[in-house]
């Protein structure tokens, strides 16, 4: 028999543990902030404007990211290019032309998305830097990266472009029907521009995990600073950076990688914060 | 049908082509490079000279004992702070929007800024030292949106009708908690945690710089050891030779997760749109 008192205590108990619990998650955020934070402000101060140029060359302190920033921007631009257009299409094929295909492919698809970014690495390692290298050598370079890139996105895409088309309104369809139009014409004129906003915004979301990225990018980018001249020329993104230099690096170089990952997080941010924007509006709209 | 429609559903055909012919490509590749080694040998052997040799005895363990840190931190707390969410905040307040726009951001954070923390806060700051338990730790924080989110929605899909017997009932909260919500939410939690564990194997990034390195067997938490993810990563970028072996170690994580995904799949209904 549980007595008033002793059920009070244990309730209250709970009560406070699971709010310590709900406070961890901000901690966590805050911790990661702050840690970046504390570890990048004197950095900052000091050499804030050099982090512009071009010259990455830690041995000589210099300190330029300009060229690991655009590696970083135009390889998940690129991905985006080519696994943002083929996730929404296949996604509305698969729904609206091949309904009976659609629950296989899905979860081939929900598989896809589990699989290692090593493993993604490893794939572009073993077949598409030695294909890229046949015509174009080296191999490693901008568009293996963002082709690897590309395929490692592209389910998680596909996915919420799938959610995305499911959530309108089975009468769009009804009504399209009805009026007898065909249904590239229904897809192109009601379906995709209304679903548009919820899609463009998970889409906004696979760009900044392509930012993000860091193995698949790393094994098949080259990693070589500069600006690249052509889709075959290697480059190296800022997460490929901090995994390759981070083991030895000291001093200024090693807080300079803090400050990338500070660059990281804060884009990341933009990203979600533009994702949330897109996908607000289309509450008001609805 | 018209034409367009006719059109419109071949080029369908082709473009989900253009997505399982490189998928299988991938397997292809792994399989060509990586079946000759794969044994029971491989399994139950250590590496030897830096993985050229060997087996992958000593990564399993490590692996093992890393996701054991990981779950054993992001699990309670994970259920927590979901609890939190379901009891104590109701949906759509201010304090909801802002916890879920917190974990949303924890959820997007790149996975190398997870490392560069635990490397700062738990090898360093804590002293804890390229570990095991640094490693585990800072996997738990990266696991732990995905794991809150799933057993939140779990928890949210107990019938409200519960609730008002149990309150009619007079139930402590406590009581209700434990001996009705949880376990109704039980396999959807579990889900959670089979998702949080796939999440937890195949990330390496966090690990390379809190786990470490060290191919040995770990002799404590406080040892340093690879996880399988990241001997993949040494032995193809790192080890000249080692891609046969790093196509079967691929194998065999690829393997794990399939089974995770096959075990969500059939025996636990999946919590929708758990992915996103």
């Amino acid at each position: 028999m549980i007595t008033t008192s002793s059920r009070f205590h244990a309730d209250s108990l709970l009560s406070w543990l699971l709010r310590l619990t709900g406070a961890a998650a901000v901690l966590v955020l805050g911790g990661i902030v702050a840690v970046l934070l504390i570890q990048s402000a004197p950095f900052l101060v000091e050499h804030g404007s050099a982090l512009w140029r071009n010259d990455w060359q830690p041995g000589q302190t210099r300190y330029g990211m300009a060229a690991m920033i655009a590696g970083s921007v135009l390889v998940s631009v690129l991905a985006l290019v080519i696994a943002g257009p083929l996730a929404v299409l296949l996604a509305a094929w698969l729904r609206y032309f091949a309904p009976l295909i659609r629950r296989p492919v899905l979860a081939l698809v929900e598989l896809m998305a589990g699989i290692p970014s090593v493993v993604y690495g490893l794939w572009g390692m073993l077949v598409l830097v030695p294909w890229i290298n046949q015509w174009a050598p080296p191999g490693a370079s901008w568009l293996a990266a963002s082709l690897v890139l590309a395929l490692m996105i592209l389910p998680l895409a596909l996915l919420v472009t799938d959610t995305a088309l499911g959530q309108l309104p089975a009468r769009y369809l009804q009504a399209g029907q009805a009026l007898s139009l065909s249904r590239v014409g229904m897809l192109r004129r009601v379906l995709l521009p209304q679903a548009g906003p919820a899609i463009v915004s998970g889409l906004v979301l696979q760009f900044g995990r392509a930012l993000g990225e860091t193995m698949a990018v790393l094994m098949v980018a080259g990693n070589v600073v500069q600006w690249p001249t052509s889709l075959f020329d290697p480059v190296r993104t800022l997460t490929a950076n901090i995994a390759l230099e981070m083991a030895y690096a000291t001093g200024d170089h090693r807080v300079a990688l803090f400050v990338s990952g500070l660059l990281l997080l804060l884009v990341t941010a933009v990203l979600l914060m533009l994702s949330w924007r897109l996908r607000g509006e289309r509450h008001e709209m609805a | 049908m018209r034409w367009p429609d006719r059109l419109a559903g071949m080029i369908g055909g082709l473009l989900l082509l253009a997505v399982l012919v490189p998928m299988g490509l991938m397997l292809w590749s792994l399989l060509e490079q990586g079946a000759g080694v794969l044994s029971m040998d491989f399994l139950l052997e250590d590496p030897r000279q830096a993985g050229r040799t060997g087996g992958i005895a000593a990564l399993l363990v490590s692996t093992g004992w890393i996701l054991a840190v990981c779950l054993l931190v992001a699990v309670p707390v994970g259920l927590g702070c979901a609890l939190y969410l379901s009891e104590q905040v109701p949906a759509g307040t201010r304090r909801a929007q802002w916890l879920g726009g917190v974990l949303d951001m924890l959820a997007a954070v790149p996975s190398i800024v997870y490392g560069l923390f635990g490397y700062q806060f738990f090898a360093i700051s804590l002293g804890l030292g390229f570990s095991i338990l640094s490693g585990g730790l800072a996997l738990a924080l990266m696991v732990l949106p995905l794991m809150i989110r799933s057993a939140e929605q779990a928890l949210r899909g107990v019938p409200m009708s519960y609730r008002q017997a149990s309150e009619a009932l007079s139930i402590s909260r406590w009581g209700w908690v434990r001996r009705i919500l949880v376990p109704q939410a039980a396999p959807g939690i579990a889900v959670g945690i089979i998702l949080s564990i796939g999440r937890a194997l195949a990330e390496t990034a966090v690990l390379l710089f809190t786990a470490g390195y060290v191919l040995r067997q770990p002799d404590s938490l406080l040892d340093s050891g690879r996880a399988l993810s990241v001997h993949i990563y040494d032995l193809a970028m790192n080890v000249p030779g080692g891609m046969p072996r790093a196509a079967a170690t691929g194998l065999v994580l690829v393997a794990i997760l399939v089974i995770l995904n096959l075990l969500v799949r059939r025996w636990l209904r999946p919590a929708q749109g758990a992915w996103q």
